[in-house]
């Protein structure tokens, strides 16, 4: 296996599926057919390759691995670099587990112009995957950027009534965002020599520049992440996108925010990173607290859902600047958790969806009685995100605050009333949606899940209770990477005269791994 | 003194004098209906000047006392001219048939505007540019009014006219004024005489010049012609506009400011930084408001400008070399676009409204692609080649420590992808109102070819432009 690519090739599958769609032609009926089993397969083998990625992967090495390097353009130093670390390995794989889920949560769903479709689902697949193992600066803005089309298409051809609104204000926020990252970007080449990040990664930064490089890159992984308050694209983006689309955006792409975040803000950038931890942790917070709240007034459940992953990932950064073993730690299984407990609560909505066509809450109840293993799948999925132990969000949420808690009680009390806040919604949401009177004629009629739907909530439904009940399985593959990371970060820091070398902080007093003792609870 | 001039580094311009004379002469004797074999002998005569300029002496070579120069940097910009040219004429010959305007002058027109463009870029005085600036102008103000019982073309026509001979006479005071506290008008004259320092009557006259030729590349704040010439000039001449002269303004530009006035770089470079950065703004704001896809360009070309202006105001040698390679990308991306505008006809009769295009992606889907490849590009949206463009130009700027232009920039091209996503939009979102008619196959081709060039060949080209643009710029800067 040494000799075969097999990050380029799990990466541009997708694409050279995209170009067999392409080229099919004949009766509409029989394209649509065709394309969408083309892409199934095709995202499905893709899924099968990527899973050699995983075994190919010595986790105890904290380093990048299965690194591939051509020159690419000598003219500008752009070489074409790919290689995963412990961070980025988990998201390679997340993209390929959910795109076969989304063609066939998208079998029925999508009805005109179903080769446009796959195809843009596909690209987007390769896009999100050489993002995630690009190692070269320009060849990550350059996947980083390519996200955009694909999406913007997804939401504005297939999308809801007020498609065009929320495709035109996901792109330009976007956009923004990233152009700045751009000129980071260059003015780091300028400075380092090379685009390779893995010298950046070591590359040590004067301390005043960092701070401008700071904010450009966390302005651009803050519109992804969404960090608050440049959230305000995300509910439009999720409400008007398709399911298939909606489950991409929550389940990946926000990731690609807080990827950035580690690889960019934290490694590159340490000094940077601890001055404006405070800054964060405000953003963080009031994320946490205000798009509860703001979830909790929704009557559009894939609204509040999409409250709720603002929500989620204030976590995620919280957990990040941290700066600790804990924080980190379950600052990456947070957005693991998020990837799959949020990609299946949309496809949860898009199935009743399909059914109704309508979104409101209002319209539905008392479907538990008619429809009970979509309610049993629904429920599991809502503890999940709820952050119920047993389940993938628990520990996510659990080590973060335990990360917090140490930088500041303040903090970590605030960002606990997430929890509460969460609970809240999420159990009105399945309140309204399945208990109660069944008594609206239409919703009697609805159909439980049939087998398709079955086929693909079953493999989501196993990784959040798997996550949740021995996260280790997970963590394992991450930590000697997160390890390094914080003896980097704390390394510089001291180099730096930040923090004092006698003194570590706390979360060096805890050497043993935290994350398995939430575990051994259940 | 009396001695013969060398030809030889002039020959491609006295090839194309004399070509441009004869075609003049067919036309003339063929009469009505010899607009295809005018066309296809002018882009014949374009090729092969073309082929004589890359047969040309290597290396500097002055010629006629000084007021000519031949360059690695002028044969450059001179096949990027020579290149628009051809297209352009190549996609106006349907269009001029269609519009019932079929006259042989136009190709003649249009050859003699590329002379003059030609003899522009190799000015090394200031009388030989002002000459070959006026041998362009004059001819363009005739084709933007060349659909004469048209109001708005002679509107056209006549307001860049009037606007032009103004930027002319502010040309020729700031050469006069030049002159007059310097003493020469030679290009390496002048740049011996103000290596240790200009008086204040050289920089007002340096300003001047500078303002005149801002006119031409239609730079903020001497755009105001640029919507209002390019609606209501004939498609085909706008897309004619869109690309040459502007390849040969900004080439002329930047042999003046850094040629002669090369020392002078401090005073310029605050010019042309707030030209740059106004120039991003409002071609970012100036569009938002426009319906019509014409006016569309015209503050697309006008925020493209300040782009190239951006790597100009590095004042370095890469910042030269990123203005000729975000020039190449824009020509092949504004030939795209104009040919797909130039197809944009419903049961025969031209349209150009961004609305026009609703459900083009239904009917055309080839062609609603390869428009939604440039509008990428245009808006610098990676991997197409529009982004290398933007690279180019602003890792220059940034190595200069011009960070707040470079965020000026990058904030502004935010704002300009509302307008691109527009005709995305409405090509894709939209439903089709009336269906557009099938392209001509050599819009087709063209519009294929640019696309393909714009996405993916570009990448495979970056390092031969990117090397023909650098020897350009070293030959520039190595000339000094």
């Amino acid at each position: 296996m040494a000799d075969v690519p097999i990050l380029s090739l799990t990466t541009f599958l997708p694409l050279v599926g995209a170009l067999f769609i392409l080229l099919i032609r004949g009766e509409q009926e029989a394209v649509a057919r065709n394309a969408k089993s083309v892409a199934l397969w095709t995202s499905v083998i893709t899924f099968i390759v990527s899973l050699f990625i995983l075994t190919g992967f010595d986790p105890s090495n904290p380093g990048f691995q299965l690194v591939e390097e051509v020159a690419w353009l000598p003219a500008f130093n752009i070489a074409y670099i790919k290689g995963v670390d412990g961070i980025s390995i988990w998201f390679v794989l997340a993209s390929t587990l959910l795109t076969p889920i989304c063609v066939l949560a998208s079998w029925d769903a999508v009805e005109k112009r179903v080769k446009e479709f796959m195809i843009a689902l596909l690209v987007l697949e390769t896009m999100l995957i050489g993002m995630f193992t690009a190692l070269d600066f320009v060849l990550f803005y350059l996947f980083f950027e390519g996200v955009l089309l694909p999406m913007f298409l997804l939401i504005g051809v297939w999308g809801g009534p007020n498609r065009v609104y929320a495709a035109y204000k996901f792109f330009i926020y976007t956009f923004i965002g990233s152009v700045l990252m751009l000129l980071a970007i260059l003015a780091m080449y300028l400075t380092a020599g090379t685009m390779d990040m893995r010298v950046m990664v070591d590359y040590p930064f004067p301390s005043n520049m960092q701070i401008w490089l700071w904010l450009a890159f966390f302005i651009a992984f803050a519109v992804k992440t969404p960090i608050w308050p440049a959230h305000t694209w995300l509910p439009f983006a999720h409400v008007e996108a398709p399911t298939a689309g909606s489950v991409m955006l929550a389940g990946v792409m926000l990731k690609m925010g807080g990827y950035g975040l580690i690889r960019a803000n934290v490694q590159m950038l340490p000094e940077a990173s601890f001055f404006f931890q405070d800054v964060v942790f405000f953003m963080s917070i009031a994320a946490i607290i205000y798009t509860s709240l703001v979830a909790l007034a929704q009557s559009d459940m894939k609204k509040m859902i999409a409250y709720s992953s603002v929500a989620h990932m204030g976590y995620v950064s919280m957990g990040i600047f941290a700066m600790n073993q804990q924080g980190l730690d379950g600052a990456m299984f947070q957005m693991l958790s998020h990837t799959f407990v949020s990609a299946a609560l949309f496809l949860c909505i898009g199935v009743a969806y399909n059914r109704l066509h309508t979104r409101e809450m209002a319209a539905y109840g008392g479907m538990a009685k008619n429809m009970p293993r979509y309610a049993v799948v629904f429920a599991i999925f809502m503890f999940a995100s709820v952050g119920l132990p047993g389940t993938s969000g628990f520990v996510g949420e659990f080590l973060t605050m335990l990360g917090v808690f140490q930088v500041s009680t303040w903090y970590g009390m605030l960002s606990a009333t997430g929890l509460v806040l969460g609970a809240a919604y999420m159990l009105l949401l399945f309140r309204k949606l399945f208990f109660g009177k069944l008594e609206k004629p239409e919703v009697k009629a609805m159909s439980d899940l049939s087998a398709r739907e079955v086929a693909f909530f079953a493999p989501l439904v196993a990784i959040v209770i798997i996550m949740g009940v021995y996260p280790a399985s997970f963590q394992n593959v991450y930590n000697p990477t997160v390890e390094k990371i914080l003896a980097d970060h704390q390394a510089s820091l001291k180099a730096a005269g930040l923090i004092e070398a006698g003194a570590p902080k706390t979360a060096e007093l805890r050497t043993e791994t935290p994350a398995t003792q939430p575990a051994s609870e259940n | 003194m009396a001695t013969f001039p060398d030809l030889a580094p002039a020959l491609p311009e006295i090839f194309l004098a004399c070509a441009s004379m004869a075609l003049l002469m067919i036309g003339v004797f063929r009469g009505e209906g010899s607009l295809r074999l005018v066309s296809w002998l002018t882009v014949a005569s374009f090729i092969a000047t073309g082929f004589l300029l890359l047969q040309g002496p290597e290396g500097r070579n002055v010629t006629f006392n000084g007021l000519f120069v031949s360059d690695s940097f002028g044969t450059f910009a001179k096949l990027l001219i020579l290149i628009a040219s051809s297209l352009a004429v190549i996609l106006s010959v349907n269009y001029l048939e269609k519009e019932r305007v079929a006259r042989f002058e136009y190709p003649v027109l249009i050859a003699l505007a590329t002379l003059g463009m030609l003899a522009m870029v190799s000015a090394n005085d200031l009388i030989s540019l002002y000459v070959g600036l006026e041998l362009q102008s004059l001819a363009l103000y005739v084709i933007a009014s060349f659909k004469r019982d048209v109001a708005k073309s002679t509107e056209a026509g006549l307001k860049y006219f009037v606007l032009g001979a103004l930027s002319s006479g502010l040309l020729l005071y700031g050469a006069s004024l030049v002159y007059g506290f310097a003493g020469t008008t030679s290009f390496d004259k002048l740049a011996a005489v103000l290596e240790g320092g200009a008086s204040v009557g050289v920089v007002i006259g340096m300003v001047f010049v500078a303002a005149g030729l801002a006119f031409k590349i239609s730079a903020v704040p001497f755009h105001m012609w640029t919507p209002d010439v390019y609606e209501g000039a004939p498609t085909s001449v706008t897309a004619f506009f869109a690309v040459a002269p502007k390849v040969a303004a900004i080439t002329l530009f930047i042999r003046v400011l850094v040629g002669p006035f090369g020392d002078l770089a401090m005073q310029w470079q605050q010019v042309i930084q707030f030209c740059a950065g106004a120039s991003m703004i409002i071609g970012a704001l100036g569009a938002i408001q426009q319906k019509n896809i014409k006016r569309l360009m015209a503050y697309s070309s006008i925020g493209h400008i300040g782009y190239a202006l951006v790597g100009l105001s590095a004042g370095s040698e890469e910042g030269v070399r990123g203005v000729l390679i975000y020039m190449a990308i824009y020509l092949a991306m504004n030939v795209g676009v104009f040919a797909v505008i130039l197809s944009m006809r419903q049961s025969g009769r031209a349209v150009e409204e961004v609305a026009d295009l609703a459900g083009l992606s239904k009917t055309h889907p080839m062609l609603a692609f390869a428009m939604a490849v440039f509008m990428w590009s245009l808006a610098g949206v990676p991997p197409a080649a529009g982004f290398w463009g933007k690279w180019a130009v602003f890792l220059p700027a940034i190595q200069a420590g011009l960070y707040p232009l470079a965020i000026v920039g990058v904030i502004a091209s935010g704002i300009s992808c509302f307008y691109y996503l527009r005709v995305i939009k409405a090509m894709y979102f939209d439903d089709v109102t009336e269906p557009l008619d099938r392209p001509t196959p050599t819009a087709g081709f063209v519009v294929a070819g640019a696309a393909l060039f714009v996405f993916p060949v570009y990448i495979v080209f970056l390092s031969p432009i990117t090397s023909g643009a650098a020897a350009a710029a070293a030959a520039l800067f190595g000339a000094r």
